[in-house]
């Protein structure tokens, strides 16, 4: 047993602190980084600072380091996308690629066309194009495989009527990539298909809204007649559930979210050593020590738990369970650590960024808002707790 | 012995409930979110005409010599409502603050006024350094020939920016006890030296703060007796608490009946999500923290009625109420899945609201000290 990286994860992870250390401002906070929830990316919040500091990464190649070096990655090793997605969330850097990285290009390079490699995969990697993911649905969310957004043949073209909800970023992005049904005849995860289309095509409207932390990112997006032509399938038609199932395995640890909650705890007890209130520092409160010692602790197992699976994909196991228990425990830890950290300011805690007096300029104040979305986001915390006990364990359903 | 309303409060419980359903849509709590006032006064006038804002006044001010547990039904219903506007300070806080401790004269000046909604009087408390304890009243009040001038700043003051008067917490000496130097004074918040700034909450509340420099105030404008004050302090305190819990009462079972719904509509998977276990279970546990919650706050209430001494009571209410409604809350968002996650969706108004109401007039940890101190020593 070896809970220590290689000393070349290590000089990594120096090089990494370095180029953070030299990019970001000395007091950035990253307001709009994920540990707390989904619901916070937003420019207005990284200002101009996303721009520049990305075209940084891009300069790199790092935020498609995980990609094979076919298609422009570096073939990184699980511990070295760990460490850069650890010491990233960790300064609260800016996040970048979003979906196109993680999600969209691989899926492109298992089931794409050469076409689409070609059109497609450059792009990310430099950076140069984003996509929003059309998959819920008002009436399709956890149960996503019973999407109704119809996509139909006629001749060589697809026409595609439906909508789509709660698509994040759709009002910016270039392209849509969409989950809709090709088959009505068949039970009903065996009729859908995987598009991508430009957000521009004639028929395609987009309705931001605002969420509860004041940021707008969701949308609702409506396709009237949306004419697209074949090569806007990706894979095999009716083939989409199953392709959206299976894809590269990248890092999948969820160690982004602990080392951010790792920073923010660090951000709070700094705060706590320097503020006085009722006659003495935070940091002396007996009921806040207790707290605060909790979710050090939590955050700790939290790490630990993202570890553990970076060494099982090392060995080329599956993580699909582990990693149900790293979102599951993450999010809700999350949860704990925004509200810790707006109860600890006591009536301070619930001024927003707009207010002089707001601790932190609001960061837990937007933490406590956003963080109602981790449990909700990416599988909701009662299909996570489904899938590991019917799925992992078993039990009957 | 009977926990039951009585026939008129349950006539009250309906009225308000109608009336604040038509005249306080989510509209209208939305607009206020953004207006400069924060609160109707058309609303505020109509009100008046019914006798809410004078409800726990005597008629011989106008008002309609109700008690606690009436004020408690109005309020759940406000809270339900999620009503804009100041009447927690002004028609609970104040008018009693000046019933019990004013001067004949005090009464007749402001009473009346509060009654019939000509006049905004909000508790000024708070300040940067600390809360609930007399030694953080630091805003120092001079005593000379004329009366007082206040130097200080303070925090979370109410929709100070449309009061007409503040009660404000000074300290007009060091005291020989710890709750000894405190004086409450009227202060006319229109007083040259008043400068005003809303603080910008969770809850797009209106909540303020009040800079006061070389304000003047009159001898004939002290509330209570000089020095003696932190004790009217306190009693406010524990007024807001109350009325507070009553009203996230509302809210909370609002938000608990939203998401029993909810869980009855919601088809996923082929069948209503609350056919689910998972859910049910928060259902479930969504009604027994509303039930306790209204219970805790009937007990404080009912003693405040009766003039019972009901301090332990609020303390309790406001703990408890603050936890259960923030665990309703909880398992409301969660069931409604993305929807919760909206600006567009009324449950997040609950959310940001109930976030100030659990600090108002003071938190869990403020109260369960108290009701240490009283179990523990
Ligand atoms: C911040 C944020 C960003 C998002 N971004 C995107 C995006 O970019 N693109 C996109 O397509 N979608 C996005 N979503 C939508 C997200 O995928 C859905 O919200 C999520 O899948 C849940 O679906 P729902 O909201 O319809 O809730 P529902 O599925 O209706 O769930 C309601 C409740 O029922 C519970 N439930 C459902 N089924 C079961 C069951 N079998 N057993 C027990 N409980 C159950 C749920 O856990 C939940 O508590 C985003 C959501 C959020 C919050």
């Amino acid at each position: 047993m070896d809970f220590g990286l290689d000393p070349e994860d290590e000089l990594f992870r120096q090089e990494v602190r370095a180029f953070l250390d030299r990019e970001l401002p000395a007091d950035w906070l990253g307001m709009s980084v994920s540990w707390a929830g989904y619901g916070a990316a937003s420019g207005e919040l990284e200002g101009p600072v996303r721009q520049t500091f990305y075209k940084k990464l891009i300069k790199r190649g790092w935020p498609t380091m995980a990609w094979p070096k076919a298609y422009g990655g570096q073939d990184a090793s699980f511990t070295h996308q760990y460490v850069y997605n650890e010491e990233m969330a960790y300064r609260g850097a800016p996040e970048s690629g979003g979906i196109a990285v993680t999600y969209v290009g691989p899926a492109i390079m298992v089931h794409g066309s050469e076409e689409h490699k070609k059109k497609f995969l450059g792009g990310i990697v430099r950076g140069e194009i984003s996509f929003a993911q059309g998959f819920s649905e008002p009436g399709a969310g956890s149960d996503l495989a019973s999407v109704t957004t119809r996509a139909v043949r006629d001749g060589y073209d697809y026409i595609i009527n439906g909508q789509k909800t709660f698509t994040s970023g759709a009002h910016l992005a270039d392209y849509i990539w969409l989950l809709a049904r090709t088959n009505a005849d068949v039970p009903k995860h065996k009729g859908l298909s995987m598009f991508v289309f430009p957000m521009k095509t004639p028929g395609v409207t987009s309705r931001p809204f605002l969420n509860i932390c004041d940021v707008l990112s969701f949308n609702d997006v409506y396709f009237d007649n949306v004419r697209v032509p074949q090569d806007a399938l990706v894979g095999e038609e009716d083939k989409g559930w199953y392709q959206a199932m299976t894809g590269l395995d990248f890092e999948r640890s969820g160690v982004a979210r602990f080392a951010g909650c790792r920073r923010a705890m660090e951000l709070l007890v700094r705060y706590m050593k320097e503020t006085k209130w009722n006659g003495r520092y935070l940091a002396e409160d007996p009921l806040a020590r207790e707290r605060v010692a909790e979710t050090a602790v939590d955050i700790e197992v939290g790490r630990l738990m993202a570890l553990r699976i970076i060494s099982m994909q090392t060995r080329r196991m599956s993580v699909s369970n582990a990693s149900s228990v790293s979102k599951l425990y993450g999010s809700e830890l999350s949860q704990r650590l925004a509200r810790l950290g707006a109860d600890v300011m006591g009536p301070f805690g619930t001024l927003t960024r707009r207010s002089k007096w707001a601790p932190l300029s609001g960061f837990f104040e937007l933490a406590y808002r956003n963080s109602v979305s981790a449990t909700l986001g990416a599988g909701t915390s009662e299909i996570q707790r489904n899938i590991l006990a019917q799925r992992g364990l078993g039990l009957p359903r | 012995m009977d926990l039951g309303l009585n026939e008129t409060q349950e006539i009250l419980k309906k009225t308000a409930r109608d009336f604040l359903e038509s005249e306080c849509p989510k509209s209208l709590v939305r607009a206020m979110e953004e207006d400069v006032k924060g609160y109707s006064p058309e609303l505020w006038r109509k009100m008046a005409e019914l006798g809410w804002l004078g409800l726990l006044l005597p008629a011989e001010y106008g008002g309609a010599g109700g008690d606690w547990v009436d004020a408690a039904v109005l309020l759940e219903e406000m809270g339900r409502a999620l009503l804009p506007g100041p009447f927690i300070p002004t028609a609970v806080v104040a008018a009693l603050a000046i019933l019990e401790a004013g001067t004949p004269v005090q009464k007749d000046k402001h009473l009346s006024g509060i009654a019939n909604g000509d006049t905004i009087i909000s508790p000024a408390i708070l300040e940067p350094e600390g809360a609930f304890s007399a030694r953080f009243i630091q805003a120092r009040a001079a005593e000379d020939a004329a009366g007082y001038v206040i130097d200080g700043v303070k925090l979370f003051v109410p929709d100070a920016n449309v009061a007409d008067y503040l009660l404000a917490a000074v300290r007009t000496s060091d005291g020989v006890g710890s709750d000894d130097g405190v004086t409450v004074l009227i202060v006319d918040a229109r007083s040259e030296g008043i400068e005003v700034t809303p603080l910008v909450t969770v809850a797009a509340d209106n909540q303020c703060e009040v800079a006061l420099k070389g304000v003047r105030v009159s001898r004939a404008d002290v509330l209570g007796q000089v020095d003696q004050g932190w004790r009217l302090v306190r009693q406010m305190q524990m007024h807001g608490a109350a009325a507070t819990s009553a009203s996230m009462v509302g809210g909370a079972e609002r938000v608990f009946e939203m998401a029993v719904s909810y869980a009855k509509e919601r088809v996923q998977f082929g069948r209503p999500i609350g056919s689910f276990q998972a859910i049910q279970h928060k259902c479930a546990d969504m009604l027994v923290d509303v039930d306790g919650a209204r219970f805790i706050t009937y007990q404080a209430v009912w003693k405040l009625s009766e003039g019972l001494d009901g301090e332990a009571d609020a303390a309790m209410a406001k703990s408890w109420v603050g936890d259960a409604y923030r665990r309703v809350l909880a398992h409301s968002n969660q069931i409604h899945g993305g929807l919760a996650f909206s600006k567009e969706f009324d449950l997040g108004l609950y959310f940001r609201r109930a976030r100030a109401a659990e600090f108002a007039y003071g938190d869990g940890v403020v109260h369960r000290d108290a009701i240490a101190r009283q179990i523990l020593g």
